[in-house]
């Protein structure tokens, strides 16, 4: 196959960027999107060129650091993450626009390449169970009923990507904050602290710049891990019965 | 060894609402759901235009005693008439916050664009702007009078009504209002019920299926009355 | 310069720290013996730890609820991605919820054995016992196993095990673990506990008067390289299968920083001890930059074969049941598709070297869920393994349900990693190292869900009590900063080879040295090594080393996010462990687990050990780059597990 590539190049976090346009050839659909940059990166560094910056790690889906936008959709046209799309989903001889996430809350570092430490803040803002080493009783004391620990599941499986901040007209951080509220305020192990960790993750989400919920989907829809909108409605229910049990104290 | 949790954000349950993103969908939710009950009532009052200026002209007037001999002539109507308006500020203000929060949350936007989510979410923003717009027409029009087309006369609303839309820019500003007014109710009710929690995966068809009626139903009751003048069905 | 494979034995090493007395007591009577650091003091000390897995996210979380001032590194932008995030399968534990007698000494003895007989019994032995406090741990945070409809947990079996111990959380157990402890670790950092530097790498180790004091570190998005001090330094980096650049890990897991402490006098053990995962997607051609695996979970109802004939092209639906070898179940008949992942590589090495392999190139073997289905139904199937079903159709373009998975073994663990002592402790002191990064409980094969068992064991239960140990023993620390020579020397040398790389200005760039490395391993230290092979490559990897420092082109400057110069940095530590995995292999002339010479083979094909010989642990200590390092051997004693030839017939 034969590309056109329009990839957003940004030298540093305070420069200007720019769209810039590259071919490649010689490409098997059986590559991932990745390869196929890799492939054009190997051929920018032997030109003497700056070779395009994105983030990438596990490459099997489940990290969460590669985050493109392609052709306008966070991760690209299939559900899946940017690692896990394959050359196949294009035709030869197609232009493909390649951008980073885009929100305030994610600044640009280099390229293709942001800071997502906000959603790191939101966790530590009340994303977690207080269980210190040691403290744990019996794993069995507690039986959790299936469906409640599906639920949980279903949501913990969030990978902390950001596309659902990335497709968001609003860059709104609610699919991701909420995805983690739900897993752990079903779980009976997260009710001690189930009001304090809604008000607290909203806020550090609020104070982070992130936009508010004006229930598009486009999250969603681009959510590779096929995290519900309604995971939000969730979070709001969670967030109401919080504030007034505070109002009750 | 300062192994608790954070617990330095301690404040009143009327700024923590306010102050906070999903609290502030709440107002709008909450507000916008008192206008939402208010026009279900308003749109059924009106259809009675269609039974003649004697009926539609003693409900006018019956509206001025709701609630008599307990409550004091017109006390029910203002009463309805400041909660209405609260409602109407708290919805437009926390909706311009939010709308300035969300613009400032996406300062770049993408080269590559492509046409995103329901033509009923996209036109929140702006279907917002003419509903108020025409909100302060209406009142201008038919409440007090001050831009009514004739001579407006206190008292007598059926004729009113009848002038407004005997005239075609009057019925294009209703129409054009209405329709917008269709398109937020079937995005704003829906919506309103996922801030307030009222969502679920089972709930989310009849929810769906809900607005689009209420958004039916109001937007063709309310159409009825200019097209019922048009037509000389009401004269 | 004297001949690599040329080295010298220097004195035989022996852990100081084991404890005595009865095998199931040795872990209790460690911690008592072990010195506290009084609660008060203990914010007053500074512990580094590199590397934020399961091992190192859990240790980080746990030293902090201790009181400790915890200094945290990690390469990725988060803590959550770490490469642990990936495991499928499932966390081994003793807890015998299925009353299918299981113990922990079953535990500890299906481990030493699945190890082949190439591990500590005292380090393992506390492994099973403390597998059982995991569950608890993890379960108190908030993890998300799968459970029964009673609200119970969920158990399933695993390779080379006859019990149901394995918890999980559908294929993802990885990623929820990980979570847990990312998650207690946010807690710490919130607190103020941890200070937390995500996207920053390790580049050297600081040994000031013969003890780890701290670390020098890339900041990745400045290139700034910084000194770091610290009372004790923790290496939760994980493995090296990157050397052979196709493998399971992340794209950006690495060995510099073993590899660096190796080099300031950290011993490495074992290092030829790596695991080929028998059930990978096979490679599609040289564009492949990484390999992904499918969970050895899918052994549970898959069933593996190749057609009977060689160069059957028929496609597999086509193709008979009596003119299929499922040869795993008929060579091993009691263990069937569920042997031990070195066992299962090989067997599938095997039928593809006797050309039945299929797919391209004939490097693949059918895992079949026919039966499955027929069996189960199609959406039982679905629930169970839905969505390693749904990455390989992804990655694939087939659709498993219709046709067999093609799986090719490909490397994703190792074994061998930095000598510790029973404190988890390496040959510097003050340097401790966790989880993959050490070599110490799998022996010479890793069994399936043990790694997850492993890492958090020592992140979250052995190491926060060794470390007092440490701590208390040595209260009395001279202060260090960045005016000590050491500490400008150690900057200077990593600020020079930086400088280096990039001003070579060659006409290759770091992947094209990276793969051919990675090839020149595959092909000699994989799965089947031999004598006259690895001296080719010993002959081979320092031509490799001599052309990197020729034609490396690394573009742009220092101070800079520049991934290609990190690459290049990492393979220049690659350059130099590949040798001595060789030589390892080498030296060891005997089969077992993950390492197999063919030269020492059963005449059924089997791995034959030679306990007379090679009962011990290799620990090689580093002379200089490119000479023959020292071999100091730890012996290692059988008392409770009697090694004999491992049989899974």
């Amino acid at each position: 196959m034969k590309l056109t590539l329009r990839v957003w190049r940004q030298r540093a976090a305070d420069a200007d960027g720019a769209m810039s346009t590259y071919e490649v050839d010689g490409i098997s659909p059986d590559m991932s999107f990745l390869e196929m940059l890799d492939t054009l990166n190997e051929d920018l560094i032997l030109r003497g060129e700056d070779p395009v910056a994105f983030d990438h790690d596990c490459r099997e889906g489940i990290c969460g650091a590669c985050s493109l936008v392609v052709n306008g959709d966070a991760h690209g046209p299939e559900r899946t993450t940017t690692c896990q799309l394959h050359m196949r989903s294009f035709q030869d001889g197609d232009t493909i626009d390649v951008e980073p996430w885009r929100a305030a809350a994610f600044p640009v570092i280099k390229d293709l390449v942001v800071d997502r430490s906000a959603f790191d803040r939101i966790i530590q803002a009340g994303g977690y169970i207080t269980a210190p080493t040691g403290a744990a009783p019996e794993a069995h004391a507690t039986p959790v009923p299936k469906p409640d620990a599906d639920f949980a599941f279903e949501h913990a499986e969030c990978i902390g990507c950001g596309a659902c901040v990335a497709a968001c007209p609003n860059g709104a951080a609610m699919l991701f904050t909420s995805a983690k509220i739900n897993h752990l305020n079903v779980l009976p192990q997260g009710a001690p602290e189930r009001e304090t960790r809604v008000l607290e993750m909203v806020a550090q989400m609020d104070e982070e710049g992130f936009g508010g919920c004006t229930l598009a989907g486009e999250c969603a829809t681009a959510c590779p891990k096929g995290i519900p909108l309604v995971s939000i409605t969730g979070m709001n229910r969670e967030w109401l019965r919080a504030t007034r049990k505070a109002a009750g104290r | 060894m300062a192994l608790a949790t954070r617990t330095d954000r301690r404040s009143s349950i009327a700024r923590t609402v306010w102050d906070s993103s999903v609290g502030k969908k709440t107002v709008m939710a909450v507000s916008g759901l008192i206008m939402l009950l208010y026009l279900v009532v308003h749109m059924i009052g009106n259809l009675k235009i269609f039974f003649g200026p004697d009926e539609f002209n003693h409900y006018a007037h019956w509206l001025r005693t709701v609630g008599a001999p307990f409550m004091h002539e017109e006390w029910t109507l203002w009463l309805i008439r400041v909660v209405l308006v609260a409602a109407v500020v708290a919805h437009a203000v926390s909706a311009y916050q939010l709308s300035r929060r969300d613009i400032r949350a996406r300062p770049a936007k993408y080269v590559h664009r492509r046409p995103r989510a329901s033509y009923a979410t996209r036109t929140m923003r702006w279907g917002g702007v003419i509903l108020g717009l025409f909100i302060v027409w209406h009142v201008l029009d038919l409440t007090t009078g001050t831009v009514h087309s004739g001579g407006f006369q206190e008292g007598h609303p059926y004729q009113n009504v009848v002038d407004t839309f005997s005239t075609w820019y009057g019925d294009v500003v209703y129409i054009v209002a209405m329709l917008a007014l269709g398109l937020h109710v079937r995005h704003g009710f829906w919506s309103a019920a996922q801030t307030l929690g009222a969502g679920s995966r089972t709930r989310d068809r009849a929810l769906r299926a809900t607005a689009d009626v209420l958004a039916l139903l109001l937007t063709a009751g309310f159409i009825a009355v200019p097209v019922g003048v048009m037509t000389k069905v009401v004269s | 310069m004297t001949d690599y494979t040329d080295y010298a034995t220097g004195e035989p090493l022996f852990d100081a720290k084991a404890p005595e007395g009865p095998i199931a007591e040795r872990w209790d009577r460690r911690r008592f013996e072990a010195r506290l650091v009084n609660p008060a003091n203990r914010r007053k000390h500074t512990v580094i730890v590199v590397g934020t897995g399961l091992a190192g996210g859990s240790a980080g979380a746990t030293l902090a609820e201790q009181g400790y001032h915890v200094v945290q590194f990690c390469y990725q932008d988060s803590p959550r991605r770490a490469h642990s995030i990936a495991a499928q399968g499932g966390v081994n534990a003793a807890k015998n919820y299925r009353n299918d007698g299981d113990s922990i000494h079953r535990l500890f003895y299906d481990t030493v054995k699945g190890g082949d007989f190439r591990a500590r019994e005292s380090n393992v032995h506390r492994l099973a016992q403390i597998s059982v406090e995991i569950i608890d741990q993890c379960v108190a945070q908030g993890v998300p196993f799968a459970r029964e409809y009673g609200g119970l947990l969920d158990t399933r079996s695993f390779g080379g095990v006859q019990v149901s111990r394995t918890f999980y959380a559908r294929g993802q157990t990885g990623q929820q673990l990980l979570l847990g402890a990312y998650q207690a670790l946010s807690r710490q950092i919130a607190a103020g506990n941890v200070e937390m530097h995500p996207r920053t790498e390790m580049l050297d180790l600081i040994v000031v008067e013969g003890r780890a004091r701290g670390i020098v570190a890339r900041d990745l998005i400045t290139g700034k390289v910084d000194a770091h001090f610290a009372d004790a330094v923790v290496l939760a980096t994980g493995g090296y299968g990157n050397v052979f650049y196709l493998s399971t890990n992340a794209m950006n897991s690495n060995a510099t920083a073993i590899w660096r402490a190796h080099r300031r006098g950290a011993w490495f053990a074992n290092p030829c001890f790596t695991q080929i995962h028998p059930t990978c997607i096979p490679r599609t051609g040289d564009h492949q930059s990484k390999l992904t695996l499918m969970s050895e979970s899918l052994r549970n109802d898959g069933r593996i074969w190749v057609p009977k004939a060689r160069g059957d092209d028929r496609q597999p639906n086509e193709i008979p049941e009596d003119e299929r070898d499922y040869y795993l179940e008929r060579v091993y008949p009691s263990f069937g598709n569920l042997v031990p992942r070195d066992i299962a590589s090989r067997a599938a090495k095997n039928v593809c070297d006797e050309g039945r392999g299929v797919g391209p190139g004939g490097q693949g073997v059918y895992l079949d869920f026919a039966d499955a289905v027929r069996r189960m139904g199609r959406k039982a199937v679905e629930a169970k393994y839905g969505n390693l079903f749904d990455m390989y159709q992804r990655i694939t373009d087939e659709d498993p349900y219709e046709v067999p998975m093609r799986i090719y073994p490909a490397v994703h663990y190792t074994m061998g990693g930095l000598w510790v002592d029973y404190d988890l402790q390496t040959t510097v002191p003050g340097l401790f190292a966790i989880g993959e990064a050490n070599f110490s409980d799998h022996g010479a094969n890793r069994l399936g869900a043990s790694a997850l068992m492993q890492g958090l064991a020592d992140g979250y239960f052995v190491l926060p009590a060794t470390v007092n140990d440490y701590l208390a023993r040595n209260p009395d620390r001279g202060a260090v900063d960045d005016r000590h020579p050491v500490v400008q020397e150690v900057l200077a040398e990593t600020q020079d080879r930086l400088h280096l790389l990039l001003s070579v200005d060659g006409d290759r760039t770091p992947d094209s040295f990276h793969r051919e490395l990675g090839e020149l391993m595959w092909e000699f230290c994989g799965m089947a090594r031999t004598d006259s092979g690895l001296r080719k490559a010993l002959e081979r990897i320092p031509q490799i080393r001599e052309e990197f420092w020729r034609r490396i082109k690394v573009p742009g400057v220092g101070e800079e996010f520049n991934q290609s110069l990190e690459k290049a940095n990492r393979i220049v530590d690659y350059l130099e462990l590949a040798e001595l995995m060789c030589l390892d292999a080498l030296h060891r002339a005997e089969s077992c687990g993950g390492h197999f010479r063919e030269e020492s083979q059963t005449p059924d094909g089997e791995a034959a050990r030679r306990d007379d010989a090679f009962a011990y642990t290799a620990a090689w200590e580093f002379t200089g780059a490119g000479t023959a390092p020292t071999l100091h051997r730890e012996d290692l004693v059988f008392e409770y597990v009697h090694p004999t030839q491992r049989s899974y017939a």
